[in-house]
């Protein structure tokens, strides 16, 4: 690489443009609806706003979104390493249509998710009457928005560790498969300490959209206050009540969220590549 | 300053290293996976993606091909249909030409401040669509300060659908971007060809690929989107409704075979999509030996 080349040398006024258009462009798109939604958060006091957030409604809202993200963030870890593992160091037929499989959530639109989850797990759905009969209730319930959750947050974990495996290759899994250790003894003493920024890397943006999911969980949730509804769902309820201070304030706790997520992202992301 | 930590976007599927591993010559490979290993993710994904979404399909057909079509070709869900593809080809291209901008000042200019701007370009991932709907309407909705209401146009959703496609071509353009062989700029350059002739000619046919796969991600994002419109586009059928939007409407008022026909449309839109970036990234790992 030459690091020291500069390569296309553009004139100080062609920079200066480029780089004005690029910064106003986010700052009109990002930064300053973000600034402005912030400084009306906080003009009312933080008084208010604390108030705002840990009425019961909140605070119900708040521990489902956690137990969601949750359930979601762990299985989606456990099952995303082993898919990663299988996808690529497994020689099987069927490998492309499960790879195939593994990136949907990413394209399918979160309606999709939710109308889905109905009619599986619904009244009317095809495990309707035998959810039914066994007394549980998954649509309309908190299992549903689990589901929805994991479902929209599937792919992270898997698409952040697979290329890391593919580039520590397997020369060491197989010099310590000869040295008669077992597969169990190879994944956490050689496989996971390599993949582990990647997996930590995925884990953050696993969470981030489990929090921030809000299509799939509105279709399945059924909008009960206090029993399934989540932070999101929350913000929306309150936006439409016209009560904006306390949507603002909401909205705040979950831009906060994210905040804590960038920096993760950018804390992490060198780490991972070192690997 | 180094590179800046280019992330290979969080959600591009078609990222593939660069190089591969050598391999040392296979004398008894031991297989690292076991056909249980093999099982349980089969099943794990068949369970949460894939029976999910054939209860779609088989739900769409419920009524037979019929309904179907009248589901489908339904004035209004045809407008929907309309309305989304038209915007988010809109807002695909304009994120072709302002991503391109911005992975270039961030991987070729310098300022104060870069590393800070190069993490805000993830926000729009980390920021719950809800969210970014209503932080649109806090600033160019009907309170707006700078006194501009775009709130219930069809220039609110493509400003929304802007916002939560903005990372797509950036990340996926920044990483090619870094790569890119200087030494044949600066051969362009000594031969006299000015800087709009380097970019074109030398520069930006490197980018195509990632160009192409990042507005592919950003379109079938676009096409789905849900969360960020409802509350900025109004829903107002035969203008601002999309189609995400048409099809909650329809569950909201019990209409389930339609619901699942659309839904279907929607589906195959991005499972096209999906394929085309696959190709494409298969396509550029194989000219790039």
């Amino acid at each position: 690489m030459s690091a020291e080349r500069p390569g296309l040398r553009t004139s100080r006024p062609a920079r200066y443009t480029l780089r004005f258009l690029a910064l106003g462009y986010l700052a009109v798109l990002l930064l300053i609806p973000l600034g402005v939604i912030l400084y009306r958060t906080f003009e009312p006091g933080i008084g208010e706003v604390w108030a705002s957030i840990t009425t019961p409604a909140a605070q119900s809202a708040f521990q489902l979104t956690l137990l969601a993200a949750g359930i979601a963030v762990v299985l989606n870890t456990i099952f995303g390493v082993l898919t990663a593992l299988v996808l690529v160091r497994g020689r099987f037929p069927g490998r492309r249509f499960l790879d195939a499989l593994v990136d949907l959530p990413f394209a399918v639109s979160p309606i999709v998710v939710g109308i889905a989850l109905i009619l599986v797990y619904g009244q009317t759905g095809w495990f309707g009457d035998t959810l039914e009969n066994a007394g549980i209730q998954i649509i309309f319930s908190w299992p549903g928005i689990v589901l929805a959750t994991v479902f929209v947050s599937l792919p992270f974990v898997a698409r952040e560790v697979a290329p890391v495996l593919r580039e520590i290759g397997d020369d060491q899994e197989q010099a310590a498969a000869t040295l008669g250790a077992s597969r169990w003894q190879i994944f956490w003493r050689i496989t996971m300490p390599a993949i582990r920024w990647g997996v930590a890397y995925g884990v953050v943006l696993t969470t981030a959209r489990a929090i921030g999911e809000f299509g799939a969980v509105s279709v399945v949730s059924g909008h009960i206050q206090g029993e399934t509804q989540t932070l999101t769902l929350l913000v929306e309820q309150r936006f439409q009540n016209f009560d904006l201070a306390g949507a603002y304030a909401a909205s705040a706790v979950l831009a906060v969220i994210a905040l804590v997520t960038l920096l993760a992202m950018t804390l992490l992301n060198p780490r991972k590549d070192e690997t | 300053m180094s590179a800046p930590a280019a992330t290979s976007g969080p959600n591009d599927p078609t990222v593939r290293p660069r190089r591969r591993a050598k391999r040392a010559p296979a004398v008894r490979r031991v297989s690292a996976v076991g056909p249980l290993s093999i099982g349980i993710v089969t099943l794990w994904l068949s369970i949460i993606v894939l029976l999910p979404l054939a209860a779609v399909v088989v739900k769409s057909l419920d009524g037979g091909l019929d309904q179907f079509w009248n589901a489908i070709s339904n004035r209004q869900a045809v407008a929907a249909l309309r309305f989304t593809l038209i915007v988010s080809l809109v807002v695909t291209l304009i994120n072709a030409v302002a991503g391109v901008l911005i992975a270039w000042v961030l991987v070729r200019d310098e300022f104060p401040g870069k590393r800070f701007v190069n993490a805000l370009i993830d926000l729009p991932f980390a920021l719950p669509t809800i969210v970014a709907g209503i932080t649109l309407l806090a600033l160019y909705g009907k309170d707006s300060p700078v006194g501009i209401d775009v709130s219930f146009t069809q220039t609110a959703v493509a400003l929304a659908l802007l916002f939560v496609t903005l990372p797509f071509v950036v990340r996926s353009v920044q990483p090619v971007l870094i790569e890119v062989d200087k030494d044949m700029e600066e051969a362009a350059a000594s031969l006299g060809a000015s800087g709009p002739t380097i970019f074109r000619r030398i520069i930006l046919p490197n980018l195509v690929p990632a160009i192409l796969s990042g507005c592919g991600l950003a379109f079938a994002r676009a096409v789905g989107e849900f969360g960020s419109i409802i509350l900025i586009s109004g829903n107002i059928p035969f203008d601002t409704q999309v189609t995400s939007v048409y099809v909650f409407k329809q569950i909201e008022s019990d209409a389930p075979i339609s619901a699942a026909a659309v839904s279907v449309v929607l589906l195959f839109i991005s499972l096209v999509v999906l394929f085309l970036i696959r190709s494409l990234g298969r396509w550029g790992a194989r000219h790039e030996r």
